[in-house]
């Protein structure tokens, strides 16, 4: 019972060391890994880099070959991989590559060889079966469909298993090339299968193109879909079957552990970057290809390593990349926004709080003396320089020592700024509590956090939705919108109602 | 036509079902009861997972499991069981956090973040194991189909004395037996808060913390299986028990109770089969339980496709 079979070739294959490490090497850094860059001193840079022009210069038949499937194999997965990330179907992409299995064995046993055509037709019958089945459980047992999704899976990968075993006992079985099936191997494509990963993605292109509002509208809202006299259900089984191609023509370079990853993460990696369908399909398309190319670059040089998990991980970089910096939904931009939001938020408290103290003293001088600033904040003395020196750097207050005390000056931007956030604050609590009937003592904190976002359209409303009011609930005045506008034209202003005074003026 | 008749070895009733009970009872008696542990294990829990709609994790951790093996290996230069166990364990825990963060920061739904996560980290194991192969001792084969087999050549380990075992057999003894007796201890809760988590709130039970607790155990048993049956096939034997049995019954100690006798039924046949037909004994396990699922489904009581078409 001590066996090996055939799949320790898998391990043979990575035996010439010199381009080994040169992989190693050239994968962590792609990787962000460079925990093995001490390592590159044992690189032999002849072999490495003659490898790697081996594989730019195309003058082999076997890159040519390689990086052709891989470039459509990318446009085909990208593309289809798109509609199963918006349908919800990621996982379905896992159970049909795992599904194919037993097809590609009776395939091959069907025709006695390793011949694409027959692996074809029994891979996508394989695939067609799982996925009826996956139906069928569903609508005849009380089986949940992530559990059906699952059994399916295991259960044809198991027979599969069973079946490629056998074949490897079988006497030309060591030879059969069946094993690449798992892994993928790109180098081993034969003209043939490039043929058929070309006729699936040409096939994918144009049906996706001329019918994409069909597609687009089966995946997004079927009722509208079928309301419009569109054969929703049609376009679903077109979808499938497409899918189940792309799958089984991707086998032999990805390998079946593997191929509903290059469906997911390229399509994923688009979905971050964009909200236009029409995008995503071209993105993803693009991150597909950026990928396999590297997968089948990667794998050349590393003597023949497995493509699929290059590909993989050329795949999860992107993702990892747009996951982290996508424009509008990237982590770090994200943080970023967050920041500056918060900043803002900072430096409005800020303002408010000046105001505050000027409105207690009635408005009598120009200045703010800290120390009232930081006692009003319930803070020490250098948080409040800090909040201050905050505001003095984008302009809108300035610092002054005048006889051992400092003083902040607001700005008449500052001023402003100030006056609308007050005025946001004011209003809105009047509206709560005329409008919404809340409390008056219930209002300030709803108001804490709305002052900041409102916007000057709906300010406007507010206004008239209150008819111009000049005190908010607890009798204190509204900086109207009139005393806004007006300082900004820095006419002197004396003996107006709202009672405040510019600074610097 | 020639492979056809190659395809299927000669059977011969002395050779697969009487020579492995007595000439060559030592060393099949392992195998088979360490499929036996492995199916029981899987399947008691898997019963739960699959209630709670939580197969697909079950996959995600499998998976996951193995850049944690090899990476464990490689730092730690040995096959002991304590730095694997922690590098599988940490490779699970790295996966579900994963899974949170991408689908809490992104707005991709938890099974694209799923399909990523796993997907990625079983690639990174794939390559560690293509280059450092050698020296790893853990081949794609075991990563595809397990080697329940390698069983058989581990020396025996004598345990306190009162019989000998291969290590790893006692190891998934204990996971199972472990596993076994956890359930039925905590049954009630389990259950309760598997079915109806408002329920097991207001009964003073913790739901978040059962569903912690479960998650764990369920990647102390998929790290404890990897070897033996594969990253893939680990889904096979905590999916069907207990789909399986949920077709023939619906009382749940009568469930619980049928997932082990399947699992006892599939390790015996799977282990004949694989002798038979020469083949990984993982893959024809895995294969035995599928057929007991879709006769099942075929001729069920009441549940069956059969039953309902005549009814």
């Amino acid at each position: 019972m001590n066996r090996r079979f055939g799949y320790g070739t898998v391990l043979s294959w990575a035996r010439a060391n010199a381009s080994r490490w040169g992989l190693v090497v050239s994968f962590f850094l792609v990787c962000a890994f460079s925990a093995d860059a001490a390592r590159i001193g044992e690189l032999e840079d002849t072999q490495f880099w003659e490898q790697a022009w081996r594989f730019v210069s195309l003058r082999d038949d076997v890159v040519r070959t390689a990086l052709l499937g891989a470039v459509f194999l990318g446009i085909s997965c990208g593309l289809l991989g798109s509609f199963i990330v918006v349908r919800k179907l990621s996982l379905f992409g896992d159970t049909l590559s795992h599904a194919v299995l037993p097809g590609v064995a009776i395939g091959y046993l069907v025709a006695g060889q390793k011949d694409p055509l027959a692996i074809f037709v029994g891979a996508t019958v394989a695939g067609v079966l799982g996925t009826v089945m996956v139906n069928l459980i569903k609508k005849t047992t009380h089986i949940k469909e992530d559990s059906s999704l699952g059994m399916v899976l295991a259960g044809f990968y198991g027979v599969g298993i069973v079946l490629m075993n056998r074949i490897q006992k079988l006497p030309t079985g060591t030879q059969s090339g069946i094993d690449k099936f798992l892994f993928g191997q790109a180098a081993a494509l034969s003209p043939t299968e490039v043929w058929m990963i070309a006729g699936v993605a040409i096939a994918a292109v144009l049906l996706v193109w001329g019918f994409y509002r069909q597609f687009l509208l089966g995946s997004f809202d079927v009722g509208f879909a079928r309301a419009l006299g569109l054969p929703a259900g049609v376009f679903h089984y077109v979808l499938m079957m497409l899918l189940a191609f792309t799958v089984v023509v991707s086998l032999q370079a990805v390998g079946a552990v593997l191929v509903s990853a290059m469906l997911v993460i390229p399509a994923a990696s688009a979905y971050l970057l964009t909200d236009r369908m029409h995008r995503m399909l071209i993105l993803a398309s693009a991150f597909g290809v950026i990928s396999g190319v590297l997968g089948a670059f990667f794998s050349f040089l590393g003597n023949s390593l497995p493509t699929g998990p290059l590909m993989v991980l050329a795949a999860s970089t992107v993702f990892t990349l747009s996951f982290l910096f996508s424009p509008r939904h990237g982590l770090v931009s994200r943080w970023r926004k967050h920041r500056s939001r918060e900043k803002r938020i900072q430096n409005e408290n800020t303002l408010k709080a000046i105001y505050q103290v000027r409105e207690a003293s009635e408005f009598a001088g120009e200045g703010v003396k800290l120390s009232d600033l930081a006692s009003r904040m319930r803070e020490s003395e250098e948080e409040t320089r800090a909040r201050v020196e905050q505001l003095g750097a984008i302009g809108m207050c300035d610092l002054k020592e005048i006889e051992d005390e400092w003083f902040a000056f607001l700005n008449p931007d500052g001023w402003l700024r100030a006056c609308a956030v007050v005025r946001n604050h004011r209003l809105w609590e009047l509206y709560l509590t005329n409008q919404a009937e809340y409390e008056p003592d219930h209002v300030h904190d709803d108001a804490e956090v709305i002052e900041h976002v409102l916007g000057e359209e709906t300010v406007r409303q507010l206004e008239r939705l209150l008819d111009y009011p000049a005190e908010d609930p607890h009798g204190k005045l509204i900086p109207s919108l009139a005393d806004l506008q007006r300082s900004l034209t820095r006419e002197p202003r004396e003996g107006r109602s709202s009672g405040y005074r510019m600074p610097n003026q | 036509m020639d492979i056809w008749s190659h395809l299927i070895p000669e059977f011969s009733f002395e050779q697969v079902f009487v020579e492995p009970w007595t000439d060559l009872f030592d060393p099949f008696i392992w195998i088979f009861l360490m499929g036996l542990f492995v199916t029981a294990a899987c399947g008691f829990l898997g019963t739960f997972i699959v209630w709670r709609r939580m197969a697909l994790v079950g996959d995600a951790i499998s998976h996951s499991v193995l850049p944690g093996l090899v990476i464990a290996f490689l730092l730690s230069q040995s096959r002991d069981t304590v730095p694997m166990f922690l590098g599988a364990v940490g490779a699970g825990v790295l996966t579900t956090g994963l899974i949170e963060v991408i689908h809490q920061k992104s707005r991709l739904k938890t099974d694209a973040a799923l399909g990523i996560v796993f997907t990625t980290l079983f690639a990174i194991g794939v390559v560690l194991v293509s280059i450092y192969g050698d020296n790893v001792d853990l081949d794609t084969d075991c990563v595809l189909y397990g080697e329940i087999e390698h069983v058989t050549l581990e020396p025996l380990i004598s345990v306190f004395g009162w019989f000998e075992a291969p290590g790893s057999v006692i190891r998934m003894g204990v996971v199972a037996l472990l596993v076994i007796s956890l359930v039925m201890l905590f049954y009630r809760p389990l259950v309760v808060s598997s079915f109806d988590p408002g329920l097991a709130r207001s009964m003073g039970m913790n739901p978040a913390l059962i569903h912690h607790a479960l998650m764990s155990l369920l990647a102390i048993v998929v790290v404890s299986s990897f070897e033996a049956v594969g990253a893939v096939l680990v889904i096979a034997m905590l999916i069907f028990p207990g789909t399986t049995a949920s077709l023939l019954s619906d009382r749940l100690p009568i469930i619980l109770g049928l997932t082990l006798v399947i699992a006892l039924i599939g390790a015996f046949l799977g282990m004949h089969v694989a002798l038979w037909l020469d083949i990984s004994t993982a893959g024809a396990i895995s294969t035995v339980i599928f057929g007991m699922f879709l006769l099942a489904w075929a001729l069920a009581p009441r549940r069956g496709l059969l039953w309902r078409a005549f009814r």
